[in-house]
């Protein structure tokens, strides 16, 4: 009892300081799953939270905390934060949904956003980018790079996100050939590059050659340089292996997104909410087609994107079946959002069952 | 199981790849162990190793020199170890702990201009004639020159464990530390001969990671390997062999789960990724069943050596 009311009069306290300085600056905290130079996902937000803090300049404070665990850890940190008179907290991984939910509940006054989930709540908002816009790109051009009709995708976790990915990768490129196979390997991390590279070894002694990676790490490429196969830059450019065997790439372009944000808490007009943006809202950026890439392809796959980006088309229009070959949506019927957000089946044509 | 008929030489390729950064680190715990002294570093001395052999590796255009840079990193590195827990008479556990920390903290500064580079390749085992013969010529004899290093490694410490006198004074000073004093060897050297011994192979198993198996530097790179290695040692009950056979089941099942997965074999993924933590309890269990609760754990592991004591 006692120790309770001690950790609500510092909560108290930390919130009154933090309001008494609100004026002239704002406190953003950023947690992160992996190390800040992981070369992908988390660096990204990293480097969209130093493009916010330029942005802002003395107006905005940022803490940073990198390589937190998804799970009670990250309760941790985050209370943490928020007793350091945070205003506004990003969480910037799918496994840290219930631990934002849970600390937020404790600071009603504190705001949050949490990337890639679906739980949100007065003071917590929820923020994601339609990474199967740009997964469909890739899944086109694998489908014309493959040689051997095998391409591998290196799985993290069985979350929605990462299965539309698969879903979306393997439809267009087996528009491009009806007989692709996509090996998919669930490897249990965002972050190992070791285990990456294990994966991407375990496809290429399949006879995969094209490497789709949803982790974090440069691992699938460097492999893919020694070996031979093409991949694509995840969430970073992944420039450094350009023209090959990166051939393309999703860039997440977070910053846009944390300046509106952050502004609007300055501005006192922040509200919670559940977004959801990809290429025509500028948050999925898809990098330069390079390598071998033949020209006629590089053209079709731009013009997707343009495509995409208009509206004009939608990588989940019918006719597509489920796997175990039920109908899912008609002919020239779109995906609505929230099949998408919580999507747990596999298109039918992809083998193998999603671990439960 | 058409894919296991297909591409076994390719399987046991990769097994032995997978295995050698977890082999060169519980090999070099293992002396350590032997000597009484448990260092729970194992995870920081890689990730040191790793970031300086890379950045040696990288520097001199030699993969070589990359390797001895490592192991020079990750026996450095255990000296602080050792004059905490040898010199200062610190609790090893704790020490080992902090040491993880500094050395994750030491390397991602090392490391910060490294991301991106491409380290020089490594030698190959090339025998003409042999290197190319159908099914162990590309299983067991085109590897890198340091899997065969880890595979010598294990051959020298078995025979300096089992037939040399310092090796069996090694195994003294570990077994009753005052009774080795007695004696009159010199048991905080000896120590912190072992504790050097252990951070150079943790170092160049993480360079094996950052050099060949990656090849690349990555923060955090290790992601938990140095700890797969402490769990060797115990699996291993503090034999060589057994280390070996250890890491090559734990590597194995790794590469072995994820080859499966390509191949589309239905695995329980899960279970597979748990079952060489399982067979490691189990053989605690086995150990302190068959030798009536005392183990086959050095006796004096993990207890501070004073001389007035």
């Amino acid at each position: 009892m006692k120790r309770r009311t001690l950790l609500a009069s510092a909560a108290a306290l930390a919130l009154a300081s933090g309001a008494a300085f609100a004026q002239d600056v704002t406190k953003v905290g950023f947690v992160y799953v992996g190390p800040v130079n992981d070369g992908g996902w988390s660096q990204h937000h990293h480097e969209a939270a130093m493009k916010m803090k330029e942005h802002f300049g003395d107006q905005v404070e940022l803490v940073e905390q990198a390589s937190v665990p998804e799970g009670a850890d990250a309760e941790r940190v985050l209370t943490q934060m928020a007793l350091g008179g945070a205003d506004l907290i990003f969480t910037t991984s799918f496994g840290y949904m219930d631990p934002t939910i849970n600390v937020a509940a404790k600071f009603p006054d504190v705001k949050f956003e949490h990337a890639t989930g679906y739980k949100t709540a007065d003071n917590v908002s929820a923020y994601s980018a339609r990474f199967y816009e740009g997964r469909a790109i890739e899944g086109f051009l694998a489908g014309h790079m493959s040689k051997t009709g095998k391409i591998g995708y290196i799985g993290s976790f069985p979350i929605p996100e990462v299965i539309r990915g698969i879903n979306s990768s393997y439809i267009h490129a087996a528009k491009v050939n009806p007989d692709i196979e996509i090996s998919v390997v669930w490897i249990s991390t965002w972050f190992d590059p070791a285990k990456e590279a294990d994966a991407t070894q375990a496809l290429l002694d399949q006879g995969v050659d094209v490497v789709l990676a949803h982790t974090d790490s440069t691992a699938p490429l460097a492999i893919l340089k020694e070996k031979g196969g093409f991949g694509f830059g995840q969430a970073a450019d992944m420039y450094e292996y350009a023209p090959e065997p990166r051939i393309s790439s999703i860039i997440d372009e977070w910053a846009p997104y944390y300046i509106e944000r952050v502004q609007a808490v300055i501005d006192g007009t922040w509200k919670s909410h559940n977004t959801w943006q990809g290429i025509g809202d500028g948050m999925v950026g898809i990098g330069e087609i390079t390598g071998p890439v033949p020209a006629e392809v590089k053209a079709e796959a731009e013009k997707m994107v343009e495509d995409i980006a208009s509206g004009a088309y939608h990588p989940f229009t019918g006719p597509l079946n489920k796997q175990d070959g039920s109908a899912w949506l008609a002919d020239g019927e779109v995906a609505d959002d929230g099949t998408l957000a919580g999507m747990n089946f596999y298109v039918e044509g992809i083998t193998g069952d999603i671990p439960q | 199981m058409d894919f296991l008929l297909a591409n076994p030489a390719l399987l046991i390729a990769s097994v032995m790849v997978a295995a050698t950064p977890i082999l060169l680190a519980s090999i070099g715990e293992l002396i350590t162990e032997r000597a009484g002294v448990l260092n729970l570093g194992v995870e920081g001395m890689m990730i040191t190793g790793a970031i300086c052999g890379f950045a040696a590796a990288v520097g001199t255009d030699n993969p070589a020199l990359g390797f001895l840079a490592a192991a020079a990193g990750g026996a450095l590195l255990s000296l602080l170890f050792a004059i905490l827990t040898q010199f200062a008479l610190a609790n090893q556990v704790a020490s080992g702990l902090s040491l993880t920390l500094f050395g994750l903290g030491l390397s991602s500064l090392i490391g910060q201009s490294y991301g991106g580079l491409n380290p020089p390749r490594a030698y190959r085992l090339d025998i003409p004639g042999l290197s190319d013969l159908p099914f162990v010529g590309r299983a067991f004899l085109q590897h890198d020159l340091m899997v065969y290093v880890s595979l010598l490694l294990v051959a020298g410490v078995w025979v300096f464990l089992n037939y040399t006198r310092a090796g069996l004074i090694l195994r003294a000073v570990g077994e009753n530390h005052d009774a080795a004093h007695a004696l009159g060897y010199k048991v905080v050297l000896i120590r912190i001969a072992a504790i050097a011994f252990g951070g150079a192979c943790a170092g160049m198993g993480g360079a094996y990671l950052s050099l060949i198996r990656v090849p690349q530097w990555t923060d955090g790179m290790t992601a938990g390997a140095g700890w797969i290695a402490l769990a060797i040692v115990v699996f291993a009950s503090w034999k060589p062999w057994r280390a070996l056979l250890g890491a090559y089941l734990f590597g194995g099942i790794t590469v072995l789960q994820l080859n499966m997965q390509a191949a589309g074999v239905n695995v329980p993924v899960q279970l597979l990724s748990m079952s060489p933590y399982v067979i490691t309890i189990l053989v605690l269990v086995v150990i302190s069943a068959r030798s009536g609760g005392a183990g086959a754990a050095p006796a004096s592991l993990g207890r501070i050596f004073h001389v007035t004591q």
